[in-house]
């Protein structure tokens, strides 16, 4: 960009340049600051073109919905009835005259505490296991084949078998959460410590530390993109079998909540948990994706 | 006089299967305490296998390493490695990077304020200490050379081994590293072992040059004194005959009796 400028007239900007330090006095050159205003603008700009477009798009869908729905005898309801059905849950979540009849508050926070225990247990377990899978070639002999046979196994199928087990909806639930993100995050844990260039492992073995610090000092944050890849996809997966053991095994939940509103075709609730259930399952995304920006801060550049 | 670092009969073969390649054969060297010893060969030749042994990174076939007199055959701080292309942690700023080592080597030694004071003062010496808080990726590849020769002399190694340390930079960075290395020698005396291929790079800065025959079965080849005073000056060098003469041996050396051979 500075190119043609300086071709256009190169002996003009060589004299000022070379007259410069010998006779101008010191000139101060504050530099000169956007007014503030302007900078504001330009941040309203910037806002307005990444969320201008998607509410287009979202409004756009509303009228088709709206307008699909409207006539006699559809069998689901326009948006209006929607809203119109569920005002009562939507601005009250946190009613709760006992049983599972509560508000959108109780029941999402329950599946969301099933989720926080069960994909916290399937992080430590993963980590560890992918650590071990990596680390050591017998122990990759051994386990892999038996977590790629495992990990197709769908998380519902995991049900029947823990609600045997443990007799009870709870622990049950909080399995199938664990069975199904654990994959995931051990094989990408697993990749990340295969690939740990040599040269760290040198470094380390010059340094002498011991297993330990070389697990926390060279190992995790080496492994860390690799690892939050998988608890990445870990949390999307097991925010997608919640809802589907909830309904199996009822109880306060977000996923029994849709169950039972069918139960009552009640379909205006089902369309408003699902809003719910989807804009959760962004933001868990979000949330681990962010934590991995954090962390992983410089790791990826050499 | 007892040799400071003694390389016995070291023999290396490396074995995948039933093929098995012998790398180096009857490597015999002797370093004394503050010299500056160089080794220099063709690529491929296992100037690169023969550090890591001294290292303790790769373990010998035959032969063994001898440091004052006590046989090492694992790697440690007291041969402390420069890699080719530096091996900072990235995750870790530049001060963090020294002092993972110096909490080592010093865990008993020093207090937490003398390691941080160590920790500076090595970075102090490699004109580093401005840049204490960046990480890896802010500086540039020969201020990432730097540190990484700040992290290996912070952990007081008996024996700097330097693996081709200047490989991967350009030539200007390359010449102001070179005198910075030859001033820390110059000043803390270290032994240093350093590979390079770079003939200017061997003369410049070493006593002896160790010129290494072509692999397989690589040997040392020669062994070249170079009896110029310190401090050496780069461009008084450049007329100097008893550098040219130098010179002139080790390329004779690597070009006519030992040129590269392309493998067929």
């Amino acid at each position: 960009m500075n190119m043609p400028a300086i071709k256009t007239e190169p002996a003009t900007a060589i004299v000022t340049h070379a007259a410069a330090p010998v006779a101008t006095p010191v000139v101060t050159m504050t530099p000169k600051r956007p007014p503030r205003a302007e900078k504001y603008s330009k941040m309203v700009k910037d806002t307005a073109v990444r969320v201008v477009p998607p509410l287009i798009v979202i409004a756009l869908l509303m009228l088709f919905w709206e307008l699909v729905c409207q006539r006699a005898g559809s069998t689901l309801p326009p948006p209006s009835r929607v809203f119109k059905d569920t005002k009562e849950l939507i601005f009250d979540p946190f009613f709760d005259r006992g049983g599972i009849d509560k508000g959108l508050f109780w029941h999402l926070s329950a599946s969301l505490q099933r989720v926080a225990l069960g994909y916290s247990i399937a992080a430590i377990v993963g980590v560890a296991l992918g650590t071990l899978v990596g680390q050591s070639v017998w122990a990759m002999r051994g386990l892999d084949p038996l977590f790629q046979v495992l990990r197709t196994i769908p998380p519902l199928a995991w049900l029947p078998l823990s609600l045997a087990a443990f007799r009870d909806g709870q622990p049950s639930a909080i399995f199938v959460i664990f069975i199904t993100s654990v994959w995931p995050i051990i094989i990408n844990t697993a990749v990340g410590i295969r690939n740990i260039p040599q040269d760290y492992r040198n470094v380390a073995a010059v340094v002498q530390l011991n297993p330990l610090e070389f697990f926390g000092k060279i190992m995790i944050p080496a492994a860390a993109p690799y690892i939050f890849t998988g608890l990445r996809i870990g949390i999307g997966l097991s925010w997608l079998a919640i809802v589907a053991a909830e309904m199996l095994i009822g109880g306060v939940g977000i996923g029994f909540f849709i169950w039972d509103a069918w139960n009552s075709s009640h379909i205006s609730e089902i369309i408003l948990a699902l809003f719910y259930v989807g804009i959760i399952g962004f933001v868990l995304d979000r949330l681990i994706a962010g934590l991995g920006k954090i962390v992983t801060r410089g790791t990826s550049a050499g | 006089m007892q040799a400071y670092l003694k390389l016995d009969h070291i023999d290396k073969t490396f074995t995948r299967g039933n093929a098995s390649t012998e790398v180096l054969k009857e490597i015999n060297l002797t370093i004394d305490k503050g010299e500056y010893v160089s080794i220099i060969g063709h690529s491929g030749c296992g100037k690169s296998t023969l550090l890591n042994i001294v290292a303790g990174l790769t373990d010998c076939t035959n032969g063994c390493v001898l440091l004052e007199n006590r046989e090492v055959n694992s790697p440690g701080p007291d041969r402390a490695v420069v890699f080719q292309n530096h091996s900072l942690l990235p995750w870790l700023t530049v001060y963090e990077n020294v002092r993972l080592g110096v909490d080592k080597v010093f865990a008993s030694s020093k207090t937490r304020s003398e390691r941080d004071a160590w920790v500076m003062h090595n970075l102090n010496l490699v004109q580093m200490a401005h840049a204490k808080d960046k990480r890896p990726s802010e500086i540039s590849g020969g201020m990432k050379q730097r540190v990484g020769i700040a992290r290996a002399l912070a952990m007081e190694p008996k024996v700097l081994l330097l693996d081709e340390p200047f490989g991967a930079l350009d030539a200007l960075t390359r010449a102001h590293l070179q005198d910075s290395v030859m001033a820390l020698h110059q000043k803390l005396g270290n032994t240093i072992l350093m590979i390079t291929h770079d003939v200017d790079e061997a003369v410049l800065l070493s006593d002896r040059i160790v010129m290494m025959t072509n692999g397989p079965s690589a040997r040392i080849g020669e062994v070249l004194e170079v009896p110029l005073a310190r401090p050496r000056k780069r461009l008084e060098l450049a007329t100097n005959p008893g550098y040219l003469k130098c010179r002139q041996r080790v390329l004779e050396f690597l070009y006519e009796r030992h040129r590269f051979v392309e493998a067929a």
